[in-house]
């Protein structure tokens, strides 16, 4: 709760510029950097992408997200066969013990299905994730433009590009 | 009465398709062993298409000769590699600074139905300024993805109340006379893509 005070403070503070590095963290989790891009009026869909670190030896799943921003809310991968890129809905992401579950274009991403507006770049979008384990967690999403790769503030990039071709390379 | 015949008819039907279907994904097969920045085109790919732009103006491949041209597949409805990858080609285009403006990024849709050029004027503009959309009927869409090898394929899936299309993600380097020059792969960093670039630029001018 506090660090939601400060996160939130945070923003107020810093509401001019969209650099403002986020987390979330209860007692279990640290959620980092959750971010989604800026939509044209015409797309009804947007992914949000962020990290999901477990703190100590307990693994969790994350097995729902819900936002008053979208009509519906799933938890989604992507495949590549072929150089064909499919999308589709999975159960859970699964974060290990000591470990983290990465959320970045190309793999894992919670997707809003039937956005009601369009998704502006400096807004945020409130979500509600919820871990088989811890819960539902509170998180706030911030909106990047439309074409941006990773969050702004995040340190690591989202793609590695590796000669082999993988693509993302963060969703196995 | 023939109880037997529904059952051939329904398996000939699904034979053909899964033979289309193949050889769809045959087509779609990317060249193997292909270095990161940027793949050797030696299969014949690309030609000559006639679209319309994102303004409703009819646009022919010929108005891009005389200078490079980065050409993606995609849809304004895809809600994560379409923006990835043109917000790729917007990161290239700045790398190469001056260089860049002798590229033209250019998006041609393999959703016609949904991506009409209004729908493609209020999301071009997003990622680039120069970006210019395509769109055209099914058929004319069906021709150029044909040309450049790209397979695409609508997915409805129970739980949307649309659907969405299964693509392959590649981004093709036109050069100025129209002839494929490089593919890169979903995936391909910016950096790499505009080093890419900047070397078929040098080719080109020694020659
Ligand atoms: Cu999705």
């Amino acid at each position: 709760m506090i660090s939601r005070f400060v996160c939130v403070f945070l923003s107020l503070l810093f509401l001019s510029s969209p650099v403002w590095a986020h987390e979330e963290k209860s007692e279990h989790l640290t959620i980092s950097h959750p971010w989604s891009r800026a939509t044209a009026p015409s797309q009804k869909v947007g992914a949000v992408f962020m990290t999901i670190k477990t703190n100590g030896n307990r693994s969790d799943r994350l097995i729902g997200a819900q936002s008053p921003d979208a009509e519906t809310v799933q938890i989604h991968n992507h495949t590549m066969d072929n150089g064909v890129m499919r999308m589709r809905r999975v159960d859970a992401v699964t974060i290990p013990a000591d470990g983290e579950a990465v959320l970045a274009p190309g793999g894992f991403h919670i997707m809003l299905i039937g956005l009601k507006a369009p998704l502006f770049e400096e807004t945020v979008i409130p979500l509600t994730l919820v871990f088989e384990k811890a819960g539902k967690v509170e998180i706030e999403a911030v909106v990047e433009a439309a074409g941006a790769r990773q969050a702004t503030g995040a340190t690591k990039p989202m793609m590695d590009g590796k000669p082999d071709g993988q693509h993302g390379g963060h969703n196995r | 009465m023939n109880r037997k015949l529904p059952i051939i008819v329904v398996t000939f039907v699904v034979v053909v398709f899964a033979f289309g279907a193949w050889l769809n994904l045959r087509v779609a097969e990317p060249p193997e062993n292909t270095p990161v920045g940027g793949m050797v085109v030696n299969v014949n790919i690309g030609g000559p298409f006639d679209l319309i732009d994102h303004t409703g103006a009819r646009m022919k491949d010929e108005s891009l000769r005389g200078k490079y041209a980065l050409i993606y597949f995609g849809y304004t409805f895809c809600p994560d590699v379409c923006p990835t990858e043109l917000g790729e080609i917007a990161v290239a285009l700045d790398e190469l600074g001056e260089a860049g403006e002798q590229v033209t990024p250019v998006m041609i849709t393999i959703d016609p139905e949904r991506d009409t050029p209004e729908v493609l004027a209020e999301y071009v503009p997003l990622f680039h300024d120069r970006l210019v959309g395509l769109t055209g009927t099914d058929a004319e869409i069906k021709d150029v993805a044909e040309k450049y090898r790209v397979f695409y394929r609508r997915f409805e899936d129970p739980s949307f109340t649309f659907y969405l299309m299964d693509h392959t993600s590649f981004v093709y380097l036109i050069d100025p006379k129209g002839a494929v020059a490089s593919m890169f792969r979903y995936g391909t960093l910016p950096e790499d893509m505009a080093d890419a670039i900047r070397q078929h630029m040098r080719a080109r001018a020694d020659s």
